[in-house]
């Protein structure tokens, strides 16, 4: 909060303790009275042709807000109705014992009282601090904050047009009061006047509010650019940068700095790219993954190329397993640099395809008691009702094709992603 | 004679790169780093093949292809890019490129792709069959209006596929006992009937999926 004893003491309207807008609490803190001496005093003032309501117009219109940390306490409503009683008591009084003569001053008194308080809400309007402001204040007022939202220009413009009412009809309310009223020309000429003096003031205030409202959707449309902007350097900072610092730390090993490289490709693109589905849901989703997985841990590539999609299920994820094993196997002995990995959904049956052009093997020659192919691959396959074949010849590469036939109705096509 | 090859990227760094790598298979002619100046110097040197980035200011390469296309039908065009994303990889091919690699690829590997593609022939990654066939094959029985016209034959796709498994085209041909050429020709019909097909479903699936 503010520091008294330093700071050269400033008024402003206070945000806490407030009944209506906080001019009463903020006039009491600064002369370090009472708030409800404050409010009495308004009160009473009302009586002196609504002098009260003009000086409290007058304050709201030009004392900023001050700045509060943390949540301000909501307005307390319940104080506004005695002192709204009293008001409209004083008035009474001074009606009832001045008699006529009094009553027309007051009521002049009261139409500069409306015109300042038009006046007023037009002022607020047009100032954006103040409207950010009153936005800011309202946080638990949700639906007086949709009111004062600043994007809402219906509103804005409502509120405009209220404010100016305000002004006419207190403008023609003193034309009348002051003219005998059985001259109705002067009336007439009275609300020409009104008319031609809300004119006026639009003239002068429409492009000051038309540069305020261009000026907050710039700056709302400069937020949004930031943010992005932001966003992309954390993603850069975080990722790019340290792969590049860490590739700049292993160049010596070559596998290493491909392994990062690859590793970053994959991620700047999925960024970049990729619609987001989450690998637990989606086939192509949990196979790419499984991928950049063997990718990451092996250093070597992973083409993939996934035709179609559709959910998952227990055996769609076994299928996903098997494929996994199978890019682990190729990645640990076939002795290449790229493995591919195709699969393609039909209607009827999931396929999947890995196949490297490194080494080889002989089926025969593979230890029973070796678990990866028969355990993994071929074992897991026929467990969920799908089944595996190996196919490889030394010097000429593996292909491990692995397909799970499916019910009809659960596929979908790779649009629908 | 060796094949008159002309590099267009904006990365004077990658020109320099594949210049360097290629230089023993194939004599590069040119070089261009803008659209303006592609296809000037094209025009010039009219090369066996060019190898045309896809990103680049004013157009990129589809820009390129569409000025050269009419005035210059014997130029090849090979698409090298890093972008293997399916919109740009099947721009290109619509707009007339005889071939898609991505800038991963081997220097081996890029020049045979140049031979192939400065022979005729179409050069398919496997991604770029996956892409295809996704679009042909999941889709929902609709309507086709001109069936003859773009759809795939079934030799066509099986070719598809296998090319989309990773295997070359020897491999293919051993596989499907057919010789490589007869590969050759499915893999150019392929391409022919993606360039022609009206279907705008195809394009339309490449661009909503904005897949890498």
């Amino acid at each position: 909060m503010i520091d008294t004893a330093r700071q050269p003491r400033r008024l402003f309207r206070a945000r806490d303790h407030r009944v209506v807008a906080g001019v009463a609490s903020g006039l009491a803190r600064h002369l370090r009275v009472s708030p409800l001496a404050v409010r009495a005093a308004f009160v009473i003032l009302l009586g002196f042709n609504g002098l009260g309501l003009m000086l409290y117009a007058g304050f709201w219109a030009v004392l900023p807000y001050e700045r509060v940390t943390g949540e301000p306490r909501r307005r307390d409503v319940a104080q506004l109705v005695p002192f709204i009683a009293i008001g409209a008591g004083l008035i009474l009084l001074q009606v009832l014992v001045l008699g006529q003569n009094a009553s027309v001053t007051s009521t002049a008194g009261w139409l500069v009282a409306i015109v300042a308080v038009g006046a007023g809400i037009i002022w607020h309007e047009s100032t954006p601090e103040r409207r950010r402001q009153w936005t800011e204040a309202l946080p638990r007022f949700p639906w007086l904050g949709t009111f004062l939202e600043e994007s809402d220009r219906r509103l804005f413009l409502f509120r405009f047009i209220g404010g100016g009412l305000l002004v006419a009809v207190g403008v023609i309310g003193m034309v009348a009061v002051y003219v005998p009223a059985e001259n109705s020309e002067a009336v007439v000429n009275g609300m020409l006047f009104a008319g031609l003096g809300l004119a006026g003031v639009s003239v002068v205030a429409a492009p000051v509010l038309w540069r305020t409202m261009s000026q907050l959707r710039a700056e709302r449309e400069g937020r949004i650019r930031e943010t992005e902007r932001a966003e992309l350097a954390a993603m850069v900072h975080d990722q790019v940068l340290h792969t590049l610092a860490l590739i700049q730390r292993n160049a010596d090993d070559v596998k290493a700095v491909q392994r990062l490289a690859r590793g970053q490709e994959r991620s700047l693109r999925n960024w970049l790219y990729k619609p987001t589905a989450s690998p637990t849901e989606r086939f192509a989703a949990a196979l790419e993954e499984a991928a950049a997985e063997v990718e990451d841990t092996y250093a070597i590539a992973v083409e993939v190329v996934v035709v179609g999609d559709r959910a998952t299920d227990d055996r769609v994820a076994a299928l996903v397993m098997a494929a996994r094993e199978a890019l682990v196997n190729a990645a640990r002995h076939a002795g290449v640099a790229t493995v591919s990995l195709y699969a393609e959904v039909e209607e009827d049956q999931l396929s999947v395809f890995v196949r490297d052009r490194g080494a080889g093997f002989d089926m025969e020659s593979v230890e029973e008691n070796r678990h990866g192919v028969r355990g993994s691959i071929l074992g897991r396959m026929s467990r969920h009702g799908g089944r595996a074949e190996i196919r490889s010849e030394i010097g000429d590469g593996t292909e491990v094709r692995l397909f799970l036939p499916m019910e009809r109705d659960a596929v979908t096509s790779g649009r629908e992603r | 004679m060796s094949l008159r090859v002309f590099l267009v990227d904006d990365h004077a760094m990658f020109r320099a790169g594949v210049r360097a790598e290629l230089g023993a298979h194939v004599d590069v002619v040119g070089e261009a780093s803008t659209v303006a100046e592609a296809v000037s110097r094209i025009a010039a040197t009219t090369p066996d093949v060019v190898l045309l980035d896809v990103h680049m200011p004013d157009g990129g390469g589809r820009a390129v292809l569409e000025a050269m296309r009419k005035s210059h039908p014997q130029v090849r065009f090979l698409a090298l890019s890093v972008s293997d994303a399916a919109e740009d990889v099947i721009g290109l091919i619509r707009a007339g490129a005889r071939g898609y690699v991505t800038k991963t690829i081997s220097p081996d590997e890029l020049a045979a792709a140049i031979r192939r593609v400065a022979e005729g022939d179409a050069v398919f990654s496997p991604r770029l069959a996956g892409f295809v066939l996704d679009a042909f094959a999941a889709r929902p029985d609709a309507p086709v209006a001109d069936p003859e016209l773009d759809q795939l034959t079934n030799r066509e796709r099986e070719v598809l596929r296998l090319l989309a498994r990773g295997y070359a085209y020897k491999e293919i041909a051993k596989e499907l006992f057919i010789s490589i050429k007869t590969v050759e020709t499915h893999v150019s019909n392929v391409l022919r009937k993606l360039q022609m097909s009206n279907r705008y479903e195809l394009s339309r699936w490449a661009a909503d999926r904005r897949l890498v």
